[in-house]
């Protein structure tokens, strides 16, 4: 470091922080606090910050407001897992011709795929209906798993091209010189060394397939036993009110296993979002 | 590597399925929302081309119109927001000071959980009665009473980009942080040698070279921000009396509410030109950023 702080850019530099985390972790902060209060207290006034005989209660008794709660959590990781594998299979063949073939239209192509990451599946649901419909995939996983994939593709050939385009060239080369075809260089030589940038890439699909699990379920799904978590919660809106301690709670059964990945992976997440910043 | 005739065949081979995916999934419902915004298409199997008719009701009507303004005021605000706040996120994340690796892991949680999951934390927060924004401000004695903030067209509006703030900030951080730290540290040392301030260089150095990064985080957000359906969806469904109905919300709603895929894929088309236009000025951008690059 050039010049130090001072202890008063040092202080205030704590307390932007403090702010700036503050305004990213108080929604968190605040659904923890009322997973932990009794539901009575929640709807009682004034209001109360700290949570008066907090418990963990709730996350015992959502289990039995939503019985399908567990099955919720199930599919939206059977779902995300399943978009991954889809991703990878497709992306490592395709971001490896990007990364190693120049063949008439291959600039067109990649600029074809990093435009379809602009649209949304929401501009597209209509067409989309029209189509689970016609394969018959509407009420299936499918219906979750196939759209889902299609808008994680592009910003992953894009970003483990990045990543094989850093492999040296010359190692392709010398296994062709030693005969070796195409197919088995890429087998043998480039995937193991790719393997790095497609753990990047599998983790970043799967967060983004885990979080954007919304729409197409909401509309080409109607059946609870294939309902992902973020459409399952809808379950603890009761008639009279919202179980809110106890959807907060599920809310955190739900999404620890992503805050675990990100605190073991970090710096693969930092380096992926940096590299593949195409899509938010 | 050989551009051989065999080599193009293998590359092709190798990207087929790619492209069979997108243009399955992605290309051929792009063309027939373009081919159904001509039809009155609806629930029932058979219906009929109807010229640009859907095209002459929804900005015949005016109330279209309204909601493409309302987008892009929506957008304004929201992307602004997100570029200022990351920038300052992204300064004070770069300081070097003891839990600086612990704060960047704690600024990730909105990017990374599932979009839904944060929105109903905010709904919550926003609830009139007992939520904690309204419950804080009273309690510290800076309202009188309770505000149900999705309740009112100006609360809700605010609302949903605050929270859409939010759920960008983090990308929006930690990208302008990469770019922070890629700038030499020796252009930083010479100008602190001949005795330049922090701010002085911050303001004469950083941030000129963080303009690249600027550009294309505003056009990825840009984007982002104008297809973003999830937190208004489940905050407002667009209301209270149509005040937060952007285009994707309208779209939606008519399309999959009334079930009028005609007039729906008419929407969809006004939106996709809109994005593709921003499409083309995020190319021209990147191209002439690259460019700049090279020189």
């Amino acid at each position: 470091m050039i010049d130090r702080y001072r202890w008063q850019e040092v202080l205030g530099l704590y307390a932007g922080i403090a702010v700036f985390l503050f305004f990213v972790l108080a929604p968190f902060i605040e659904g923890f606090l009322v997973s932990l209060k009794p539901l009575a207290q929640l709807f009682s006034t004034p209001y109360s910050f700290i949570p008066k005989n907090g418990s963990f209660d709730a996350y015992f008794t959502m289990w039995q407001s939503v019985p399908a709660l567990g099955m919720h959590i199930f599919n939206s990781f059977f779902i995300s897992s399943v978009v991954t594998l889809i991703v990878i299979v497709i992306v490592v063949p395709a971001a490896y011709a990007f990364a190693r073939f120049n063949f008439t239209g291959a600039g067109l192509m990649l600029g074809g795929f990093l435009a379809v990451n602009m649209f949304s599946g929401a501009v597209l649901l209509i067409p989309l209906f029209r189509l689970m419909r016609t394969m018959g995939l509407l009420n299936t996983y499918w219906a979750m798993i196939v759209p889902g994939a299609a808008f994680l593709i592009p910003s992953s050939i894009w970003l483990l091209r990045t990543y094989m385009l850093r492999i040296p060239r010359e190692l392709d080369e010398a296994a062709w010189v030693d005969g070796a075809t195409r197919l088995y260089t890429l087998r043998r030589v480039i995937l193991p060394l790719a393997m790095p940038g497609i753990v990047v890439v599998a983790i970043m699909t799967f967060i983004g397939a885990y979080a954007q699990q919304f729409i197409f379920a909401l509309t080409f799904n109607s059946k609870t036993e294939f309902m992902p978590l973020p459409i399952g919660l809808f379950a603890f809106f009761g008639k009279q009110e919202v179980i809110w301690n106890e959807l907060m709670a599920a809310s955190f059964v739900g999404i620890l296993p992503v805050m675990i990945v990100i605190v073991f992976l970090q710096r693969y997440l930092v380096a992926g979002l940096t590299a593949g910043a195409v899509k938010q | 590597m050989t551009s051989t005739r065999s080599a193009t065949l293998f590359a092709l081979a190798l990207l087929a399925p790619a492209l069979i995916y997108i243009l399955t999934i992605v290309a051929y419902p792009l063309v027939d929302t373009i081919l159904l915004s001509f039809t009155n298409a609806s629930l029932r199997a058979d219906y009929d081309f109807v010229g640009w008719a859907n095209y002459q009701r929804i900005f015949g009507a005016g109330n279209f119109t309204e909601v493409i303004i309302r987008t892009f005021i929506w957008t304004f605000f929201s992307v602004s927001m997100k570029m200022i706040i990351g920038m300052c996120g992204a300064v004070l994340l770069n300081a070097a000071i003891p839990g600086q690796a612990l704060f960047r892991i704690l600024t990730m949680p909105p990017w990374i959980v599932p979009m839904a999951i944060g929105i109903f934390m905010w709904g919550w927060m926003y609830n009139g009665q007992f939520g904690m924004i309204s419950g804080l401000l009273q309690n510290f004695g800076l309202i009188g009473g309770p505000i149900a903030f999705l309740a009112y067209g100006d609360t809700a509006f605010w609302a949903t980009i605050v929270t859409d703030v939010w759920i960008g900030v983090p990308m929006v951080t930690i990208y302008f942080l990469a770019a922070m730290q890629s700038i030499p540290r020796d252009l930083h040392e010479a100008a602190w040698t001949d005795g330049a301030g922090r701010f002085y260089r911050f303001r004469r150095i950083t941030l000129p070279l963080m303009v690249p990064a600027i550009i294309t985080m505003s056009l990825l957000s840009l984007i982002a921000t104008f297809n973003s359906f999830d937190i208004i969806w489940i905050l407002t469904q667009g209301g209270p009396s149509g005040s937060t109905t952007t285009m994707i919300i309208d779209t939606y709603k008519t399309a999959m509410g009334s079930r009028k895929y005609g007039e729906g894929a008419a929407r969809a088309v006004v939106i996709s030109l809109f994005v593709t236009i921003f499409c083309i000025v995020y190319f021209r951008a990147v191209r002439r950023l690259q460019q700049g690059e090279a020189k």
